[in-house]
């Protein structure tokens, strides 16, 4: 017994030096500090590149940060981000509950929607959009009896902008609807089971206890969407849509002060990112914060959404 | 009077539930008992619709469940109170209550409301009307579950387990409500653990085995040395439940 403990307590000397040798702590820093040095190294060269090298045109750039047509296109860009957004989250919505309902008819259309829209390149969607006047001359409403009601060439209503608006639309509601499915597929099924025991029509079942519940889980990825949409529609310059890069791009066609011009476009991009990386943390804080609060916003965020009445007991 | 008929419950190859026959009449207390497993929550959810039936029938005021009209009406008849209440989070304990009342019923808000607090008030919550479920205790959940089933007026409760999440206090609380409709004359289809309180509210017990009904009988009948207790299994089920 009293042999076992003494050699647990004093261990052999080669022991000894062993453990000692391997607590060589400086050796793990070496990796940290040529790691930093590099990076010091690296950032000097990099700056010194920026500041010293004329091809970048800083003065150029800060004279054409708040041109009027730079203006302008950013104005394009976020009306662009906004819409698209928008239309998004309507039909996304719609395909992810056709995607979570019992008719399978619905299901597979949901499934197929999502399937095209996702793996189809966003750029060819885009330009597809754009050449529709290839593929339909007019659309047309024709009543048997009555005749013609309207009909309309296609290439008077696909703009350049609504073609943006349209192809984008769609694409990235193939992305929210996936988002917006993991949400409701999050709600405990205990939820939707206690409002239909009670006689709840589906319909009011998915408004008013399934959907406000999935909001939780839609909130964030739909912040990262935006964010990702913003960047994306800067593709609409493929189709002429004065969008900034766009207008940016038509300014150095002409002058060719092309670096700088694309300095003038990240700065914006980078200053509207930071800004909506700045909301999406307190939206996200506010809807991870004590579940009463979020969820009352929740309901009001949906009611305003959806128009149902907010009145009476709601805190 | 809720009838069921010869009513069969597969799920994939198992089946749960095998020809099951009962009738609830008006006014009625009847307690399910059975181990777990045995089928008496698919039973249950059979009964308010939430499974389909693989076969036999179930009417309640003679509405069969199965046609989509009469499960309509059969769940405007009866409510249910589930075993992890199933309150809706986002919404305060008074919002829970009048939500279906509003939407099903279409009672003016502020006459649901009213009732709201009125059954509040009865299940001694008066002050809580506000809160959201997060905030309240197991006992207060369920109670506010029971509100909200009570809501609805319905003419019969279907209670699965609804005190076998909570604590022996809390479990206290919400059978003195249940004993209390029970005396009121409300209807109720019971499925519990409670062995003992099964025997002061209910009028009738069941006993169900591996989805077979074995016994149907008057609750005295039912704990008598000669009635159920004469049954081996039913013998076993209780002497193991009085000593857990
Ligand atoms: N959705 C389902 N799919 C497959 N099997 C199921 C499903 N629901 C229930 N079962 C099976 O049916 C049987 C009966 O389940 P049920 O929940 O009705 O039992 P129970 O009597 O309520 O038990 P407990 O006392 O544990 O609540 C069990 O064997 C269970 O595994
Ligand atoms: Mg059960």
């Amino acid at each position: 017994m009293s042999k076992v403990d003494t050699s647990k307590a004093r261990p052999q000397p080669s022991v000894v030096e062993e453990v000692d040798r391997l607590v060589v702590v400086p050796r793990r820093n070496y990796g940290i500090w040529i790691g930093t040095a590099f990076t010091l190294v690296l950032s000097y060269f990099i700056l010194r590149a920026f500041a010293v090298n004329p091809a970048f045109g800083w003065e150029t750039a800060a004279g054409y940060l708040f041109h009027p047509s730079i203006m302008s296109g950013l104005m394009t860009t976020l009306v662009l981000t906004v819409v698209i957004m928008f239309l998004a989250i309507i039909i996304g919505t719609i395909v992810a509950v056709m995607r979570v309902s019992p008719s399978p008819v619905l299901r597979s259309f949901a499934g197929a929607y999502v399937w095209f829209f996702r793996g189809v390149p966003a750029l060819i969607q885009l330009i597809f959009w754009f050449n529709l006047a290839l593929l339909v001359r007019e659309f047309s409403l024709t009543l048997p009896f009555v005749g013609e009601i309207f009909s309309i060439r296609t290439n008077d209503f696909m703009t350049p902008f609504f073609s943006a608006v349209v192809a984008l639309s769609l694409c990235e509601a193939g992305y929210m609807a996936e988002i917006i499915r993991a949400g409701i597929k999050s709600v405990p099924t205990g939820q939707s089971e206690a409002a239909s025991a009670l006689g709840m029509p589906y319909r009011n079942i998915l408004k008013r206890i399934v959907l406000p519940q999935a909001m939780r889980f839609v909130v964030p990825p739909t912040g990262n969407e935006a964010i990702n949409l913003l960047k994306l529609t800067s593709l609409v310059t493929f189709i002429a849509v004065d969008d900034l890069f766009y207008s940016a791009q038509s300014i150095y066609a002409r002058t060719f002060e092309t670096i700088p011009l694309l300095i003038v476009v990240a700065v914006w991009y980078l200053a509207v990112v930071s800004i909506m990386s700045v909301g999406q943390h307190f939206l996200e804080r506010h809807f991870g914060r004590s579940e009463t609060r979020s969820q009352s916003l929740t309901t009001r965020f949906l009611r305003n959404a959806f128009g149902t009445r907010a009145k009476g007991a709601a805190t | 009077m809720i009838v069921i008929e010869n009513v069969e419950k597969r799920f994939g190859e198992t089946t749960v539930l095998k020809r099951i026959n009962l009738t609830i009449e008006p006014g009625e207390v009847v307690t399910i008992l059975g181990s777990s497993g045995s089928g008496k929550s698919t039973l249950i959810r059979c009964i308010n619709g939430l499974e389909a039936l693989s076969g036999g029938r179930i009417t309640v005021d003679g509405n069969d469940v199965s046609t989509k009209a009469g499960l309509a009406t059969a769940r405007r008849r009866s409510a249910t109170v589930f075993q992890l209440f199933n309150l809706y989070p986002h919404m305060t304990a008074l919002e829970n209550i009048t939500l279906a009342p509003i939407n099903v019923l279409k009672k003016p808000r502020a006459e649901a409301e009213a009732r709201a607090r009125e059954l509040l008030k009865l299940v001694g919550l008066a002050d809580l009307a506000t809160a959201y479920p997060q905030r309240l205790s197991g006992g207060q959940r369920q109670r506010v579950g029971i509100c909200r089933a009570l809501a609805m007026d319905p003419r019969y409760l279907l209670l699965d387990e609804v005190t076998s999440a909570l604590d022996p206090e809390m479990t206290g609380e919400v059978l003195d409500i249940l004993a209390e409709l029970a005396r009121g004359g409300t209807t109720m289809l019971f499925v519990t653990h409670e062995v003992e309180f099964a025997r002061r509210i209910s009028s009738r017990i069941v006993f169900l085995e591996q989805g077979e009904l074995i016994v149907d009988m008057p609750t005295e009948r039912f704990f008598a040395e000669d009635g159920g207790f004469a049954v081996p299994r039913i013998r076993q089920f209780l002497t193991k439940m009085k000593k857990d």
